[in-house]
């Protein structure tokens, strides 16, 4: 099967900026493929080289298996979905739907009937007629995504489309935008900062890190078994010992451990075997409802976080922060990293 | 002091009056009450036989505007270069602004910026002056197209019934060019403004649906830059209709409202016929806001 989108050797450089350097990755037909990582990582510049906003210096970028690096982005089978949403002010609804269409040469009737499907598909029927400046930040985003979605793209880009919404619509569109792109089978590629978001909807997600991949997997593999510390960090919150600290705590390589895997222990508590231990000093404890977040300054260096169930502070109240403490995790929770 | 800010602060009404009643003040009563007793003047009269004003409200003022022809000719004449101009200005203004806009940064920018406005800051009697030399018939223009060999074009082009004449100095072609020339900066500085509010991310989407870039300028650049275009039109408009000294110095001997205003008020002492021909502008741009808002051009705004 031919890929739906493929990155062979991509570079973008601008000025002394290696904004992405040397990508190569494929996303399959139908897939929703997350892009994460934190703002300059190159996320979005390889969105803009899928969608024609720029071009890249080297490599190749390819759609359904032709070559598209100089493809203008009018003639790429490819929608957007942007970030401000880039609603035409001085278009209503409707009109603002039907615009891709209309640019193509559809006759007014046609269009306008197809643009009233695709406001019905996001629930906006009775919107039509109102300018985007009278719609709240979620009405807008879905026109946006009606009007990305109406020329049937083979792709849909979506850069960081959540962002400017508050949590619980958030959520809420996390869940119809997984179902509308299983409903409808486009590929969806999803630019984001937010780790939950690309874990929760992706099928794959790519990190991004000073502009290339550290690690393309599946949601569950990225957060059991992070390849580099970058992504055990970014990805996981999880702690990272790198070369030196693991030295000093008798591990062979640089590892990573999640904060839940992590107990607290009294500073004179003798752990059993198979449990590796690290003496430290508790420097915050902060609640979080069903557990608390416990912040320790390990005696060997740096501050690791041990997640602590709501019972088990209540037993160790006693120590606050200044405590002279252990922190215990089961050697085989420990994930080896590479480098 | 503290008692004071204490005071308006828990009053921000009275803050406000005390901020605003100064200036609102010298709006009413400089600004709009000047320009109100101007034009009431336009509904007294002057008697024709001792040459003393009426002071009785009488439409008689308009009558002789609206139904002498010399008068009826000196509107159509102003009206008809102020068109001309303002669409002339339009269309060279639209690039200039579009490129300072959209495309130039930094210091590029900033020269341009600087180069729009830079003829602002001097004379206006001095440009205008030195235009009349420029288009004069001994003048580097006519100069210019003889060393060219193009001497027959600008000969054709003066030999135009209606708008040519005797040389670009005393024709209403070189009038029209000195107006151009003076009110563009008018012209670019608002529509440049317009198109800098459009967000890049509106063009990228028009071409991401499919638009080509000659669709992507007239579905979304030009709507968008219509307010400023419009703002733009206002005062080129308005600035060659009240304009007295351009058609004084440059062009053909026609009477433009200006003129007709600065010899009513002066010579003839026809303070009433005055008033009524500075009405003119002031329902002229009234006419052309309500047709520019019934197609729509400030529904962006």
């Amino acid at each position: 099967m031919t890929a739906a989108i493929e990155f062979r050797g991509v570079s973008r450089i601008y000025g002394e900026v290696r904004a992405v350097d040397d990508v190569s990755f494929s996303v399959e037909p139908g897939e929703f493929f997350a892009m994460l990582g934190p703002s300059g990582s190159g996320k979005t510049t390889c969105l803009r080289l899928v969608a024609g906003f720029d071009t890249p210096d080297r490599g190749q970028v390819l759609l359904d298996g032709a070559d598209v690096s100089s493809t203008p982005p009018f003639d790429r089978n490819v929608n957007t979905v942007f970030q401000d949403y880039a609603l035409f002010p001085h278009m209503t609804v409707l009109q603002n739907v039907g615009y891709g269409p209309r640019v193509r040469g559809v006759g007014a009737a046609e269009r306008d009937k197809h643009a009233r499907e695709m406001l019905d598909l996001v629930q906006l029927g009775a919107q039509g007629e109102r300018r985007p400046a009278q719609l709240s930040g979620g009405q807008r985003q879905r026109v946006a995504l009606a009007r990305a979605l109406i020329n049937r793209p083979k792709v849909l880009l979506l850069d960081e489309p959540l962002g400017a919404l508050d949590l619980k619509l958030r959520e809420e569109m996390q869940i119809e935008l997984k179902s509308l792109q299983k409903q409808l089978g486009i590929t969806f590629v999803y630019v984001t900062h937010d780790q939950g978001e690309a874990l929760s909807m992706a099928d794959r997600v790519a990190v991004f890190n000073k502009g290339r991949i550290e690690q393309l997997a599946a949601p569950r593999e990225l957060y059991l078994q992070p390849a580099t510390a970058f992504v055990a960090r970014f990805v996981g919150s999880a702690n990272v010992a790198e070369a030196a600290l693991a030295q000093q705590l008798g591990a062979p390589a640089p590892f990573a451990i999640r904060a839940e895997n992590i107990d607290v222990l009294d500073a004179a508590a003798v752990a059993p075997a198979g449990v590796a231990t690290a003496p430290g000093t508790v420097v915050a404890v902060q609640f979080h409802g069903a557990a608390s977040r416990w912040q320790v300054t390990l005696d060997a260096g740096g501050t690791w976080s041990a997640l602590v169930s709501e019972e088990e502070s209540r037993r160790l109240n006693g120590l606050a922060v200044g405590t002279r403490v252990q922190l215990a995790w089961p050697r085989d929770a420990a994930v080896p990293l590479q480098g | 002091m503290r008692a004071a800010s204490t005071f308006f602060w828990r009053r921000p009404h009275w803050y406000l009056a005390l901020l605003l009643v100064p200036p609102l003040l010298w709006f009413g009563t400089v600004y709009l009450g000047s320009l109100f007793a101007l034009l009431a003047q336009s509904f007294y009269r002057i008697d024709d036989f001792t040459a003393q004003i009426v002071r009785e409200p009488t439409l008689a003022t308009y009558k002789q505007l609206v139904t002498q022809p010399a008068n009826i000719d000196i509107v159509l004449r102003t009206v008809t270069m102020a068109i001309a101009v303002t669409i002339a200005c339009a269309v060279i203004a639209l690039p200039i602004a579009t490129y300072m806009a959209r495309y130039a940064t930094g210091r590029v920018k900033a020269f341009f910026y600087v180069g729009v406005m830079l003829p602002m800051w001097t004379s206006y009697l001095v440009k205008v002056y030195a235009w009349r030399q420029l288009l004069a018939k001994e003048g580097i223009i006519a100069w210019v197209f003889g060393k060219l060999g193009l001497s027959g074009v600008l000969d054709t082009l003066l030999a135009t019934p209606g708008v040519g004449g005797p040389s670009l100095s005393s024709s209403y072609i070189g009038m029209f060019l000195v107006f151009v020339y003076m009110w563009l900066p008018f012209m670019i500085l608002p529509m440049a403004a317009a198109l800098e509010r459009v967000p890049g991310s509106l063009l990228q989407a028009s071409a991401d649906l499919g638009a080509k870039p000659a669709q992507t300028f007239r579905n979304v650049v030009l709507p968008l830059a219509i307010p400023g275009i419009a703002a733009g039109s206002v005062f080129t408009f308005s600035l060659t209709l009240g304009d007295y000294i351009i058609p004084s110095v440059v062009g053909a001997p026609g009477y433009f409202i200006g003129m007709m205003v600065y010899t009513q008020q002066g010579l003839a002492g026809n303070i009433p016929l005055a008033a009524a021909f500075s009405v003119v502008p002031i329902v002229l741009i009234f006419v052309y806001l309500s047709i520019a808002k019934r197609f729509g051009a400030f529904d962006a705004l």
